[in-house]
């Protein structure tokens, strides 16, 4: 009977270790390629979508000029050239494409000026307003969801669910206004309600004008992460490995650090990555509200002067954001799940 | 297959005495768990704890270790180890006792090992936390204790994490585990279910040595008689919260006392004997839903009025068997033959209505069956037989039209089987019917009972209306249902209630063939025995052909004519049950019978 | 049998705080919205005062209209296109993600694929990508945009909660019977997810009235003079400190109906789930 024991064992047990026929590092790379490559393709098909949605939908011309557009037939054809309108949709499209590769992304339909030289000074205010955000989200997430799990099914963790999820539900300009209403106008006077940036000085100069936006941003973000963390910490405090620690005689704050914390940190980087992208289209109607000078109120602004090119220049950013979040996620993901990762390096 | 202790150990002083032990649930005063448990563990001794589900065993044996789970709670008795209760220790205290007094091997280790820890430092956890020995020394520990339980024991093998070892290399690894701090009392919870048999004996092997070599008390909770019936020195027997009977184990078997007891003794099947399996009826109710006075009275066939009323205090029959029966002594003895049934003889004339020739079958570029060759004969039963990956199921799916990629030929009354149900005619998919293993999987949630066995009626042309409803009713009776769970969902039955339904819809399009997949392996064993003797009355009442897929070797005996193994996906061996079974001619038929717990 | 069901399902809704909570609130700014206008003392565009004077309930607002009238007039545009939205996008999604779970193989994993592509964009920006190159935007479009941007999310939840279903022996079993694919979907799959696409379909709600009164506030307005919650909040929102009611008025009521519909959305997922564990 030995003998079987030893040949059913060889055959179930998959061997970890055994080199299939590729080194680990060549597995590595071979499947952060594919990984590249998927994130290129999708952002290739964005921009297929987004040139569509902005050049093959309506008829600019008429949009930039409105009624305009009859009367004035030299400044429509000025358009029109400028846009390339009279070429085919596929020549458009390819121009465009290679124009924003070689970081030529055309130039502003309002003011003449060149899309990148507009634009790069937002961008950065933009991601200083989100990195301010994620820096406060992240371990407040992570603080409120421990104690509310440690909490789990007590007074203060009803308290918190409550709030959180009522948050959860305001849109993030109701939050927004209800701030400015309470901090800046009607109740107290003490924080500025706009970001006010004198002659293209950088917001963060005035630290007090960014308090409310980042805190908008917060509050919008902040709640959902919370909520999503504290199932995943209940669900693994509910599991039979956790159940088979406090069995075996580990202490309490043994379980929560080593055996729980260590399960969910990988959800936990998967709703992050999620709502930081969601961050990047948040910005656009918090800026607005608080005019504050990133790409969020450009792209209100561009939109209603119907400027296709920043439009599109400013699409294209936001979803490469997105695009590029997520595949940091993914990769992290992977790095912290054994059975992803051993499954990749043999 | 025989594992206990030659020596007798009851002269030892127990390690571990329960003493009255009750637990409750949290939110419903009143409702017990368990109850007045009573149970001894002498150092070196197995006692099987033995139960269907519900009967509260687990609940028993976590409480062994000062645990409950969610919503339930300890509410009096004493766990003594070694003279001291340790129910009254604070829980830091109880903590300190867990691992290095106590240990704990859970159900499912393959759940239960923390998927991102390396199993290495797994094992030593415990030593580290209570900073036992040096680092050396725990890993030198650590690497002993693997080898205690036959695993290798290189850095390779503790640098793995848990997904990367086999079921039976988890279940010794959490062995090695709950061993490695020489604790003094052991609890095993149904440490070897779904795991093959030539596994589970080498588990079972394994814990029997390491009880023994290191004097530890172990307490196995179980549901399943026979493999109780090889490695217990004394079993328990629970039912609905109460431990109904205690004793050795050949007390237990040879001369059981409890109704209960017998009945489940005569719901197993047996390896070396053709028996007519019956089941109990009723199912074991939950806390809160049991009766009154002897919890078992609505349920037995010696019940008298006083049953209802009176719960029966333990007595004693023999020396150390105790029984909880207020009619011990008048129901007369047990005897083991009385169940026994002739073995099948296989006619000289079949006539075959479903032929298998050359069936090769693949998922994706795996090919996992292969030129596996078969017949089956009308009325008649034959079983599929193999460990997991045998590719059994695989086979009876193909011939049920559930998974098409195969090839070869499936000759069904004369013409060839099209491969997915869907390319088959009408005639064809009515005629053969498919019943699966888990029956809270196989019916729809949403559809009422009534829904579910009428469409089978509905689709074929077979009844509709008046008369479809009528059908339906004669089919739930054929199934033994009341004609009122016609309205029920499924939510509502029980585990063997819902199988019943399943039969009733297969039934319900007057089928030739039923390919019945593992269908009594998700049921207790008095289920499972219910759901047998049903089977055998539809297959001589209406002259239904059966495919029965099982892992169980010991059922085959009770119910199949026919038996093929199947190995790997290849056919090893096939022939009447008897002659199989009595004379095997290959050498993995000899290993599965060897393996196959017996209870004679 | 069925005025059972309907008492059953109501004493169940009971069991859930939050559900309650969540129906009196939407029910209440449901209310207002669709007997606003016969309850309103003056017009649409009435003028009553001088701009952002104190006459009236709550006073006027940047023309000199009666904010309480307009407040009344406005919710039912803003309800009728984010509830027409969320139809659109959870009927889209639920379409898309069962067919991907359902039929499998190559379809599933080019919709999945496309679906990511469509995810990429923030939900207001494939709104504001369109609303860019078109003059003046009709409801409809609204209704459409916000909708499909919903579609792909719904999808997504849709396609996982539908995987967990079609590999079960129930669709199986429906399966080698010989039913025809739109019944296995209709009969078998779709009644298993009600609770979780009923519970997706409420988050959907909030989202949508988030997006449709924020579309508004960012002044890409359908009917330029109209009253609507949104468009509103925009008008006003300059003069928050001098008249705060023109602006916290809508603002209250689409809080309301947000935190309504949302906790309407996890009482129902409270509920199923209590139901499991029974």
């Amino acid at each position: 009977m030995a003998a079987t024991e030893a040949t059913l064992d060889a055959q179930k047990s998959a061997p970890p270790a055994a080199p299939a026929g590729r080194s680990p590092v060549a597995a590595w790379s071979l499947w952060l390629a594919r990984r590249l490559g998927l994130a290129a393709l999708t952002l290739w098909l964005v921009s297929v979508l987004v040139f569509l949605a902005t050049a093959a939908l309506g008829d600019p011309v008429r949009a930039i000029l409105g009624k305009e557009a009859e009367t004035s037939q030299g400044r429509a054809n000025q358009i029109r050239e400028q846009l390339h309108l009279d070429d085919s949709l596929w020549d458009r499209y390819w121009h465009w494409l290679g124009g924003l590769l070689t970081g030529d992304p055309g130039t502003s339909v309002a003011n003449g000026l060149p899309v990148s030289e507009l634009i790069s000074d937002r961008v950065l205010n933009s991601a200083v307003l989100v990195a301010a955000a994620a820096v406060i989200i992240i371990p407040v997430s992570f603080g409120v969801a421990l104690l509310s799990a440690r909490l789990r099914g007590r007074k203060g963790d009803t308290a918190i669910q409550v709030v959180l999820l009522t948050l959860a539900g305001l849109p993030e300009f109701i939050v927004g206004i209800v701030l400015v209403a309470v901090f800046s106008t009607v109740v107290f006077h003490a924080l500025p309600a706009v970001t006010i940036s004198a002659g293209g000085e950088a917001p963060w100069t005035q630290p007090a004008s960014m308090i409310l936006p980042v805190l908008t941003l917060v509050i919008a973000v902040a709640p959902y992460v919370i909520r999503i963390m504290r199932s995943t910490l209940l669900e693994v405090l509910d599991s039979d490995y956790v159940e088979l620690a406090r069995l075996k005689g580990v202490p309490e704050k043994v379980v929560l650090r080593r055996h729980a914390l260590r399960n969910a940190i990988v959800p936990g980087i998967q709703v992050i990555a999620l709502q930081l992208a969601w961050l990047a289209g948040g910005i656009v109607i918090v800026e607005y509200l608080f005019s504050y000078p990133g790409m969020g109120a450009s792209l209100v602004d561009s939109v209603r002067n119907s400027d296709i090119p920043m439009v599109q220049v400013l699409a294209m950013i936001i979803a490469a954001v997105y695009v590029i979040v997520n595949l940091v996620a993914d990769v992290l993901s992977i790095l912290f799940t054994p059975r992803e990762r051993t499954a990749i390096s043999s | 297959m025989t594992l206990t202790t030659e020596e007798n150990t009851t002269d030892l002083a127990p390690v571990c005495t329960v003493r009255g032990l009750r637990v409750g649930l949290t939110h419903r005063p009143g409702v017990d768990v368990v109850d007045g448990i009573e149970l001894a563990l002498r150092p070196g001794e197995v006692v099987g704890l033995v139960g269907e589900s519900g009967s509260g065993k687990t609940t028993v044996g976590t409480a062994m270790l000062g645990h409950t789970r969610t919503g339930a709670e300890i509410e009096s008795g004493a766990v003594e180890l070694e003279g001291n209760d340790i129910l009254g220790l604070a829980p830091d205290e109880i903590r300190l006792l867990r691992g290095e007094e106590v240990a704990y091997m859970p159900q499912d280790p393959a759940a239960a090992l923390n998927p991102s820890i390396r199993i290495g430092r797994q094992i030593v956890e415990l030593l580290e936390l209570r900073g036992i020995d040096t680092a050396e020394g725990r890993l030198a520990r650590a690497r002993e204790g693997l080898r205690e339980v036959a695993l290798p024991d290189d850095d390779e093998f503790l640098g793995r994490y848990p997904h990367q070892l086999s079921g039976g290399q988890v279940q010794r690894v959490a062995l090695a585990m709950a061993f490695l701090p020489r604790p003094k009392v052991l609890v095993l919870d149904e440490p070897t279910t779904g795991l093959d048999v030539t596994t589970q004996t080498m588990v079972l092997e394994t814990m029997h040595r390491l009880c023994e070599t290191h004097g530890v008390a172990a307490l196995y909770v179980t549901h399943d008689l026979a493999v109780i019936g090889n490695i217990a020195d004394r079993v328990a027997v629970m039912y609905a919260g109460r431990i109904i009977e205690l004793g050795r184990r050949e007390q237990v078997f040879e001369a059981p006392t409890h109704p209960y007891t017998r009945a489940l003794l005569d719901a197993i099947p047996h390896v070396s004997q053709a028996r007519r399996l019956t089941g109990i009826p009723g199912s074991t109710p939950a806390p809160g839903r049991r009766p009154g006075g002897c919890r078992f009275h609505d349920r037995c066939a010696f019940a008298t009025p006083a049953c209802g009323e009176q719960e029966p205090a333990p007595v004693e029959v023999a020396p150390g068997h105790e029984v909880r029966c207020l009619r011990t002594g008048e129901i007369g003895s047990w005897d083991i033959n009385l169940g026994r049934a002739v073995d099948r003889e296989v006619p000289a004339e079949r006539e075959v209505i479903l032929s298998v020739t050359g069936l090769d079958v693949s998922y994706g570029r795996t090919q996992v069956v292969h030129d596996v060759s078969f017949d089956l004969a009308r009325g008649e039963c034959v079983a599929l037989v193999g460990e997991s990956g045998s590719g059994k199921t695989t086979i009876s799916r193909s011939i049920g039209g559930l998974h098409r990629q195969w090839t070869g030929s499936v000759v069904f009354d004369g013409h060839e089987l099209a491969g997915s149900a869907r390319r088959r005619p009408v005639e064809d998919r009515k005629r053969i019917q498919y019943i699966f293993q888990n029956p809270y999987m196989s019916l729809n949630p949403r559809h009422t009972v009534g829904e579910i066995v009428r469409r089978p009626m509905e689709l074929f042309g077979l009844a509709k209306g008046k008369k479809a409803t009528a059908r339906v009713e004669e089919l739930l009776d054929a199934v033994a249902l009341a004609p009122s769970v016609m309205s029920l969902r499924t939510d509502s039955l029980s585990g063997g209630e819902r199988q019943r339904v399943a039969i009733a819809r297969a039934l319900a399009a007057q089928p030739e063939i039923l390919v019945c997949d593992e269908i009594t392996s998700a049921l207790d064993v008095s289920v499972q025995g219910a759901i047998v003797e049903l089977l055998e009355r539809l297959r001589t009442q209406r002259g239904i052909s059966m495919l029965f897929v099982t892992h169980n070797l010991a059922l085959v005996r009770s119910i199949a004519d026919r038996v093929d193994i199947l190995q790997g996906g290849r056919l090893v061996e096939s022939g009447p049950v008897v002659r199989v079974m009595e004379d095997p001619q290959q050498d993995y038929t000899r290993t599965l019978l060897d393996n196959t717990p017996r209870i004679d | 049998m069925s005025a059972i069901s309907a008492t059953a399902g109501l004493t169940r809704v009971g069991r859930s705080p939050r559900l309650v909570v969540g129906l009196v609130l939407t029910a209440v700014v449901v209310l207002v919205a669709v007997i606003g206008p016969w309850l309103a003392p003056y017009g649409e565009n009435q003028i009553t005062g001088d701009p952002y004077s104190d006459t009236g309930f709550l006073g006027t607002d940047y023309l000199g209209q009666d904010v309480w009238s307009r407040v009344l007039y406005g919710g039912r545009s803003v309800l009728v296109v984010a509830l027409l939205a969320t139809v659109v996008g959870v009927v889209a999604g639920v379409l898309i993600g069962v067919l991907a779970a359902y039929i499998g193989g190559w379809f599933d994993e080019v919709v999945m694929r496309l679906n990511d592509v469509v995810l990429a964009f923030p939900q207001i920006l494939l709104t504001l990508l369109v609303l860019s190159t078109v003059e003046q935007p009709t409801w409809w479009m609204i209704v459409l945009l916000v909708g499909l941007s919903h579609a792909p999310r719904v999808a997504r939840v849709s396609r996982g909660v539908a995987m967990g279903l079609v590999k079960r022996d129930f669709v199986t079993s429906a399966e080698a019977l010989g039913e025809s694919r739109a019944r296995v979907v209709l009969a078998e799959v779709l009644p298993n997810m009600s609770a979780p696409l009923l519970a997706e379909a409420g988050l959907r709600l909030t989202y949508s009235i988030g997006m449709v009164a924020g579309i508004g506030f960012l002044g890409f307005s359908t009917d330029p003079g109209a009253a609507d919650w949104g468009q509103m909040i925009n008008e006003n929102r300059l003069a928050l400190l001098v008249q705060p009611w023109g602006v916290l008025a809508p603002v209250i009521l689409i809080g309301i109906f947000a935190i309504g519909t949302n906790l309407m959305a996890d009482g129902i997922t409270q509920l199923t789930s209590k139901g499991e564990d029974r």
